[in-house]
């Protein structure tokens, strides 16, 4: 029971001293650099993913690197303009289910852990992009 | 300036921790890791003692899973086994049923019978409403309901319960907000239980003081470490129905492993307060399941 309470206290006090900066997301996936290749190996884990990598079969993969590079980088405050479609555009027709946005999320943290991305960033960054997950299921 | 020290201390306790299985592809749903909780005493998908809006397993809404269960809790004087079952369907319908048998030697003694033992079966169903615990902006939301049946009589009527089955009905509340406090992900659950049931009604229903149902309330709360460890406490209100003997609300501390989708383990450290005039419940809380 202590041990706990010691526990809780230790982040209490963590989360009471963290005054963050609109662009430490940004900083903490490793900038521009650290995005491209976070992306890079999404698509690398999507594509071994058999749950999904059929539904990328005749995809852009190159326009899609650079608009989820360009939206990562936006969401995590960084200097970047997001030039693609909106979600709902995009993913409409698709057949995106539950079990397959997820698999992407699950991808999303296999790279985000081969980069060594904190668990604090990995969490702010699903934070970011969840909300999307009604314009992207079931359309 | 950013404090070097949250950040420490959180990965710090992070790393501690950090299980070094991995995320594994597994068969069992496609829900996320932990998105299917534990099971509860009664055999809900839930925490250790109070059921959660989520349902058991992985499955999505096009999918279905299940789960099965053994716990136990020892305290000074008690010890309660509770095995079973739940199956889930298209993350909409739970239904579940587990078999509960307590070992009562001190009070047995005391009261000079032989009975020793109290066993019940619950069977359980809940219907998710609305909401997704983790991508809708408000909680996920569930109607469920708990027959039971004490199949040990003895000792609860004795005591002055009025039955032997009965119904309790819950409208649960459950949350994960990510990134929610330190950038961890925080789980918040509560439940509205209407019930007249005696210690989780292995006491049986209804007494002499009150025969009728009441609201009560349950909650838990817990914070997720990472992506496999959840620690939390849980709270869950009892009625007093019984003159014989006061009943106090259960609560306890635990911390939960999410290994993989396959298994989970919790542990924690419960306080149930004084049972049928034994006083100072407190003790240990074990619960293995398997998710398939
Ligand atoms: C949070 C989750 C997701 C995000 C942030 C996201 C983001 C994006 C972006 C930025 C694009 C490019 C839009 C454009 O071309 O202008 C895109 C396209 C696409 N997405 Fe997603 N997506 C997500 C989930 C999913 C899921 C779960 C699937 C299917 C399993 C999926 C399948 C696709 C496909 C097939 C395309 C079109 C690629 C093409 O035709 O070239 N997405 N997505």
């Amino acid at each position: 029971m202590r041990l706990t309470t010691i526990l809780l206290m230790a982040l209490l006090s963590g989360c009471a001293l963290q005054a963050s900066k609109p662009d430490d997301l940004y900083r903490e996936l490793g900038q521009e650099q650290g995005i491209k290749t976070l992306v890079t190996k999404l698509l690398y884990n999507i594509a071994d993913d058999q749950r999904i990598a059929d539904q990328f079969r005749d995809s852009n993969v190159e326009r899609l690197r650079d608009k989820l590079v360009e939206q990562i980088c936006v969401l995590s405050g960084g200097p970047c303009v997001y030039t693609g479609d909106t979600m709902a555009e995009s993913h409409a027709g698709k057949n995106i289910n539950d079990m397959h946005f997820n698999a992407l999320v699950e991808d999303l943290i296999a790279a985000m852990n081969s980069q060594q991305i904190s668990v604090s960033a990995q969490n702010r960054l699903i934070a970011l992009l969840a909300p999307m997950h009604g314009d992207i299921v079931y359309h | 300036m950013r404090s070097v020290f949250g950040k420490y201390a959180a990965n710090c306790v992070a790393f501690l921790l950090t299980a070094t299985i991995d995320i594994v592809h597994a068969d069992s749903g496609g829900r996320l890791l932990a998105t299917g909780a534990a099971t509860q005493i009664e055999g809900s998908a839930g925490g250790g003692i109070v059921p959660m809006a989520v349902l058991s397993g992985y499955d999505t809404r096009d999918e279905a899973g299940g789960t099965a269960f053994v716990s136990r809790v020892d305290t000074k004087d008690y010890r309660l086994d509770s095995i079973g079952a739940a199956w889930s369907w298209r993350n909409r319908v739970e239904l579940s049923a587990a078999r509960q048998e307590l070992r009562l030697d001190t009070l047995a003694g005391a009261l000079g019978v032989p009975d020793n033992t109290i066993r019940q079966n619950v069977f359980g169903a809940k219907v998710r409403l609305y909401g997704d615990v983790v991508y809708t902006a408000t909680p996920q939301i569930s109607a469920g309901a708990q027959y039971k049946k004490n199949l040990d009589f003895f000792i609860p009527s004795a005591a002055g319960a009025k039955d032997d089955s009965g119904v309790d009905m819950y409208l649960a509340a459950t949350k994960l907000f990510l990134a929610g406090f330190a950038d961890r992900n925080v789980l918040l659950n509560g439940v509205v239980r209407w019930t007249k049931s005696n210690q989780e009604s292995l006491v049986g229903f209804g007494g002499d003081k009150r025969n009728s149902r009441e609201a009560v309330f349950e909650g838990s709360a817990g914070l997720f470490i990472n992506r496999h460890w959840l620690i939390g406490t849980e709270y869950r209100q009892m009625p007093d129905n019984l003159s014989f003997a006061r009943a106090q609300d259960w609560k306890d501390v635990f911390v939960a492993w999410f290994p993989d989708k396959q298994w989970s383990v919790v542990a924690a450290w419960v306080d149930l307060g004084d049972i049928a005039t034994l006083r100072n419940q407190q003790g240990w809380y074990v619960s293995i399941q398997g998710s398939f």
